[in-house]
């Protein structure tokens, strides 16, 4: 082959490579990525059943329940607007307590939200960003109640 | 003093750095010799970091909490180990080490590199310069590690106790120092852009760094999956949180630019191209320190929550990226051509490997990048986890693990031996293990399929280059390269392994009680409470067989006071065919601990496969390095023999 033609020929296939990338992590952020929401979003339907997602607000206080094995909570997230019911069985995250934040991946079967993995806020200081404004909000809220 | 003393050393390698930058404009316009003093300047430059680093070193093993960063992330009462890591276990402190580590590498250059030409070596100085400024910048106006505090507080607020693990001692530091050696990569090629002088003299000065700097990247993200599998208690060596792909993404780039700098090195070939991933490394290295240290992510290591911060590295990220790419537009049109090659032969098979790379690099950063997009654009916020990065980065990586085993046998320049014959083994043993996956397990998921298939078929072909010679004979770098491949093997039988055959159980036992777990017996004998310097913790002792002897493991749930919070400590054994992992968590009210088992067999071989890579490419390291070193060595002793 003319060198040349080699530049094309490797042009032309990094050109390729790079298209086929695009294509395929578009493919799969179609069928794969999954959205965050909050229980408002949920009550207002945004959400479909057996779709992954992700939910995220504050443990309501005194919703955990356990399960007689043990191993299976409910508890129910707020977003000071509305509520979602969620079903956990695992061991929860050592931060998670009742009236701090959390994010719970898995998805929606009958009202009630499936949870694979809890995700709460890993130290004193750290906070998810999908939870910043909403915790400002609920202090907000709460200053105005009292 | 000796925080002023810090300070005052890193305003003074700033300033050596503008001045460095400066005389490269006046050497490449004229022909003033200035790259004696260019080279000083360097070693200066990088000693005064050092000084800074030694003095924050100082001020957190000393709990100095009149320095404010030692005030927000360390405390009197914990172990020294962890208050000398501290160091680094932060954003301010980690960004010095980087800029640490940018400019002795610098300072290595200068003293060492002999390899291109001057010109050229006074453009990548100037261009290593031109990145250590723009971090000093962001040191010293946007996240200064040694402002005071006054008046001083009597103890910290502690570190985050996920952090404080003897992986925390070393993770950071490794990933760092793969991190910058790709910017000499970046400085020299920028360097030979400039002066026009991309050859196979510029590939072999290039060379020891990028292989060297994969090898900690190797080094760094091994470390770091087992540290995240055994710390965090999820039983899991890879999540795709966005921090992992952060060290992921450069070494996918560096994996392609170690396998075509060989090409330039060896056949004059790929010029372009080569320096094109050059920079595309260095630029995934910034990339991943944005990532990481801007906040932007939710991770546990995103604890640098400060928009400032962020604009300012991101700032820097377009700069450099931006001008390299520009320069790149400008001058790589006008390198010469390459060598020529066939269709079929090695340089082929190396640009096959690299286009792959680059797609399942792409794949990854778009998966990575694509939320923060969404985001930003919208508002809407959603998440990209393992099932996008395992369906569609998974195919992709078994394809490049089948290439893996051909590449190797392929001729320089033109087709040579038929290689079809050479693989009928491999091949035959591959399929042997896809018929056995079916036989045992029908219902297997299709990726641990098929990666029991190529792994096995890997096994196989990636020694082949040394059986076509005497072994013994064949060169260190051959050997490299055969360690690391039969690496990739190891690693994918692993991860086969681990997602076909783990068991789990999650259940709450009494004191007595027998939980079973794959071939396991576990009984729970007592939890009782115990303490450590800084932490109180529960601690259940449990007594696992299966048949004949007894194993002990004891779980701890673990409270830290400051800050205050809880990590489980995994207790986890290893057996020659799998490890036992073992966690514990809340009392329950009937008098019983939730406990959770895994047994994970061969798991292990995750992480020697990962270590075996990393041996690999020392390997080839040395391969490399020695010739030259007896060389140096050999003309020392003639010259001492002549002068004598």
């Amino acid at each position: 082959m003319k060198p040349k033609n080699q530049r094309l020929v490797l042009v032309g296939a990094a050109s390729v490579a790079v298209l086929v990338a695009v294509l395929l992590a578009m493919w799969g952020l179609r069928n794969q990525a999954s959205y965050f929401y909050t229980p408002a979003d949920i009550a207002a339907g945004k959400a479909h059943e057996g779709e992954a997602m992700r939910l995220g607000g504050m443990v309501e206080r005194g919703s955990i329940r356990r399960a007689a094995d043990g191993v299976t909570i409910r508890f129910t997230v707020t977003d000071g607007k509305a509520t979602t019911p969620v079903l956990f069985r695992g061991i929860v995250p050592d931060l998670f307590r009742e009236g701090t934040g959390a994010v719970a991946e898995g998805r929606l079967e009958r009202g009630t939200f499936v949870a694979d993995t809890i995700l709460a806020k890993h130290d004193e200081r750290y906070m998810p960003p999908e939870l910043g404004n909403l915790a400002a909000e609920h202090k907000a809220g709460k200053t105005l109640e009292k | 003093m000796i925080a002023e003393t810090g300070l005052a050393a890193l305003w003074l390698a700033a300033g050596l750095a503008a001045l460095q930058f400066l005389f490269m404009f006046v050497e490449l316009r004229g022909s003033v010799a200035l790259a004696r003093p260019m080279r000083s300047i360097a070693v200066a430059q990088g000693l005064l970091t050092m000084i800074a680093f030694a003095m924050l070193l100082i001020v957190f093993a000393r709990s100095d909490m009149s320095v404010k960063l030692v005030f927000e992330n360390s405390s009197a009462v914990k172990p020294f180990v962890y208050k000398v890591a501290g160091a680094w276990g932060n954003h301010e402190g980690s960004m010095l080490m980087w800029v640490t580590i940018l400019a002795a590498a610098g300072a290595f250059v200068a003293l060492f590199s002999r390899r291109t030409s001057e010109r050229t070596l006074v453009a990548a100085l100037g261009a290593q310069a031109a990145l250590a400024l723009g971090f000093y910048a962001f040191l010293l106006i946007a996240s200064n590690p040694f402002a005071r505090l006054w008046p001083a507080p009597m103890d910290g607020q502690g570190l985050n106790p996920l952090l404080q693990d003897p992986g925390l001692a070393f993770h950071p530091p490794t990933l760092y120092l793969g991190y910058v050696g790709l910017s000499v990569a970046f400085s020299l090629a920028v360097g030979a852009l400039l002066t026009g002088e991309v050859d196979s003299r510029l590939a072999r000065a290039m060379r020891p760094w990028v292989l060297g700097a994969w090898i900690l990247l190797t080094l760094g993200i091994t470390a770091g999956s087992y540290w995240a599998y055994y710390e965090l208690g999820w039983g899991g060596y890879w999540f795709w949180d966005p921090v992992e792909n952060a060290s992921l993404m450069p070494w996918l780039a560096a994996t392609a630019l170690l396998h075509s700098i060989n090409v330039l090195a060896a056949r004059g070939a790929l010029k372009a191209w080569t320096m094109m991933l050059a920079v595309i490394a260095f630029s995934m290295s910034m990339v991943g320190t944005f990532l990481v240290r801007s906040g932007i992510l939710t991770s546990v290591h995103a604890f640098a929550i400060d928009p400032q911060r962020g604009t300012f590295l991101l700032a820097l990220l377009a700069i450099y990226v931006g001008a390299a790419f520009l320069l790149f537009a400008w001058r790589g049109a006008t390198l010469k051509e390459g060598a020529p090659f066939e269709l079929v032969s090695r340089e082929s098979g190396l640009v096959v490997n690299n286009l792959l790379l680059s797609v399942v690099l792409g794949v990854v950063f778009v998966g990575t990048l694509y939320p923060l997009f969404v985001e930003a654009v919208s508002g809407e916020k959603l998440s990209v986890g393992a099932p996008y990065f395992n369906a569609v980065a998974g195919p992709l990586a078994l394809v490049l693990a089948a290439l893996v085993g051909i590449g190797p046998l392929l001729a320089w320049r033109r087709k040579g031996r038929p290689i079809v014959k050479q693989l009928q083994v491999p091949a035959l043993l591959g399929i042997v293990a896809l018929v056995i996956t079916i036989i045992i397990s029908p219902a297997m998921h299709i990726l641990p399929r098929l990666g029991f298939m190529v792994g096995t078929y890997l096994l196989a072909a990636s020694i082949l280059p040394l059986l076509r010679r005497n072994p013994l004979r064949a060169p260190l770098a051959t050997w490299g390269m055969v360690v690391a491949h039969f690496g990739i093997a190891v690693a994918l039988l692993g991860m086969a392994a681990n997602a076909a055959f783990t068991s789990e159980r999650l259940a709450v036992a009494r004191p007595g009680e027998i939980l079973t777990v794959g071939p396991w017996q576990v009984q729970l004998q007592e939890v009782t409470p115990t303490a450590g310097k800084n932490w109180t913790a529960v601690e259940a002792e449990l007594h696992a067989s299966r048949g004949s002897g007894v194993v002990t493991l004891k779980p701890q749930s673990r409270y830290f006071t400051d800050p205050p919070t809880e990590t489980s400590e995994s207790a986890i054994r290893t057996f020659w065919n799998g490890q036992l992992y073992t966690v514990v968590g809340k009392p329950d009210p009937s008098g019983g601990w939730q406990l959770r088992l895994w047994w994970k067999p061969f798991v292990t071989l995750i992480w020697a496969g990962g270590a075996l890579i990393a041996l690999g490419g020392a390997l080839a390291m040395l391969g490399r390095l020695w010739p030259i070193l007896r060389r140096r060595e050999s003309a020392a002793d003639w010259r001492r023999q002549r002068y004598a």
